[in-house]
């Protein structure tokens, strides 16, 4: 299957990562979509945006191709492409359990949203970034030690708080400690939910800075999820923006931010108040949605 | 109308902290070090900075929820922080507050309706159906529905919570109104309601809102006056155009470089 897919897409230059119609429902209402019909790609080292409201489905999309959605939900229809370099392009949802945890924290790697939650209390930060290293290169002793140090340090920590405990921890230095433990394998593909929203704008701006220059250093693709068009602003490559389980919109940042296409979209960019202050603020608007079936469909067929 | 209603002169407020081995030992922060701040008549002073800077402990010591150090906060010329326990709490329904996180601010075993009439109830403001009416009047203003009075806060998204939250506070008819990051926990979408909604009451009722955050666009679109604190001091005040237009102190450069999307598109 791995082969026949390779010849299928050698044509175009291949892209990392490739959505093709996923959906997404819960296992006891099969036919209420929380996730419908999303397609899109990511280039080798280019960060994607997808921007929505909460339960758009945005960090449902990300679970999906880590293939970790909860046991309640379930996909009902698409491919998760991802083009494993030396290995070719795989089907992560054909995948079985063995080979997807191969993948998971080696080759895809996924940072969470809340770094208050996300690390376990009870183990010291260094072990917990030195666990896939263990896992999957079998580094031991004195190498696993230096190859975390290094890591710690490539984040901004000193590499001497290895020893200390998530609590011993700021915000932000628990999410530079998230980070460190999901590039500890160089991953090709990075998915990063909402790494930000909960921390300050000072320490927000360091970590996006970090973020792109380890995509710039190891040329990761990143799969970036925020709400926040002023960090999409930042680092997007390219924009999706998603409603209630749909794409609304597709494009670069320069299109869909300089140009949006969809009233939604317009909307959506309507609200987020501007630094210089010259911008009229409006409430979000959903009366576009009344008429808006037709043009749906017609916008859904732009990004095949 | 250019003078002040709320003035706070030196306030210090200085935590404990246990330190040393078992917690044994105690080391001082000083949360609040010697701040002065004034909150012009129907204008919104904005308090900006980052987490641990003092804001937070700056909103409560202003409304007297937490015993200061030294330092006196006057409001229309009388020392809150001299009044007598119960001169304290009728002075209190001028002052109000709209809390972070609409989702542990409000209790949930309380209905809408109470939680709204509470403030009304305490300070025994009208008669019981009197009461009642500005509790419907007020809900509509906000938004919600005189349906909405009987259902319990969990059955509220968080949008709609922080209404909830407003309207409990402006129910009193105050007239300076602190709000804690009131937009920090929502949505953009959400927080540009939120937002009007805040400025419109301003205009209608004539409050003076202390308004408290950390994102530097929203302090731009709805503040006056701006006031950057950092490790428990001011370092800078004044006029929130001139700050953005000129920052004076390394600290607020910093923060004013460190807003995201210094290149977005207006949209």
């Amino acid at each position: 299957m791995a082969v026949n897919l390779q010849t299928e897409h050698s044509a175009k230059s291949l892209p990392l990562l490739q959505l093709e119609h996923l959906s997404i429902s819960a296992r006891k209402m099969p036919n209420r979509l929380l996730v419908n019909d999303v397609s899109f790609s990511i280039e080798v080292g280019k960060t994607t945006c997808v921007v929505g409201e909460s339960g758009s489905g945005k960090s449902l999309t990300a679970l999906a191709v880590m293939g970790l959605l909860s046991r309640q939900l379930q996909r009902n229809t698409g491919k998760v492409l991802f083009n494993n370099a030396d290995k070719g392009v795989v089907d992560l949802t054909g995948l079985d359990d063995e080979s997807l945890r191969k993948l998971r924290g080696d080759k895809i790697a996924m940072i969470f949203q809340e770094p208050m939650t996300s690390l376990n209390p009870v183990l010291t930060v260094g072990y917990q970034i030195g666990e896939s290293l263990t896992t999957h290169l079998g580094l031991k002793g004195e190498r696993l030690k230096n190859r975390v140090a290094s890591l710690l340090e490539m984040v901004g920590i000193p590499p001497g708080r290895a020893n200390s405990y998530p609590d011993e921890l700021s915000g932000g230095q628990r999410q530079r400690v998230m980070i460190a433990m999901s590039i500890a394998c160089e991953p090709s593909l990075l998915i990063a939910d909402e790494p930000t929203t909960a921390l300050d704008v000072t320490v927000q701006a360091q970590i996006l800075k970090l973020l792109s220059d380890l995509k710039t250093r190891m040329n990761m693709g990143m799969l970036f999820i925020t709400h926040d068009f002023g960090v999409v602003a930042d680092i997007a490559d390219n924009v999706v923006v998603m409603f209630r389980g749909e794409i609304v919109e597709a494009g670069t940042r320069e299109q869909v931010l300089g140009n949006p296409q969809h009233p939604y979209t317009k909307a959506l960019l309507a609200c987020v108040p501007d630094a210089e202050g010259k911008k009229q603020l409006k409430p979000i608007d959903y009366a576009w949605l009344a008429g808006e079936k037709a043009q749906a469909v017609a916008v859904g067929g732009m990004h095949e | 109308m250019s003078e002040d209603i709320l003035v706070a002169r030196n306030l210090v407020k200085t935590y404990t902290q246990r330190s040393g081995r078992f917690g044994f030992g105690s080391t001082a922060v000083k949360a609040l070090n010697d701040v002065s701040i004034s909150l012009r008549t129907g204008k919104t002073l904005a308090v900006v900075g980052e987490s641990g800077s003092g804001k937070s402990t700056l909103a409560r010591c202003l409304l007297q929820l937490q015993p200061l150090d030294s330092g006196e906060v006057l409001f229309q010329g009388q020392d809150l922080a001299k009044l007598q326990p119960s001169a304290l709490r009728e002075m209190r329904k001028n002052l109000q507050m709209v809390f972070q996180d609409p989702f542990a601010s409000l209790n949930p075993r309380m209905r809408v309706g109470e939680i709204v009439g509470e403030g009304l109830l305490i300070h025994g403001l009208g008669s019981v159906t009197e009461q009642q009416k500005n509790v419907v009047a007020m809900l509509k203003r906000v938004g919600l529905t005189e349906a909405d009075m009987q259902k319990y806060p969990h059955e509220f998204s968080g949008g709609q919570r922080q209404r909830i939250g407003i309207a409990r506070a402006l129910v009193l008819q105050p007239q300076v109104v602190v709000c804690d990051e009131p937009v920090s926990a929502l949505d953009v979408s959400i927080q540009a309601q939120i937002l009007l909604l805040l400025k419109e009451l301003q205009q209608e009722m004539a409050l003076s809102y202390i308004f408290i955050s950390h994102d530097l666009r929203v302090v731009r679109h709805i503040a006056d006056d701006m006031v950057v604190m950092y490790h428990g001091q001011v370092v800078e005040q004044g006029a929130v155009a001139d700050i953005y237009a000129q920052p004076a102190h390394d600290y607020t450069q910093n923060l004013l470089a460190a807003i995201p999307g210094k290149r977005v598109v207006n949209g």
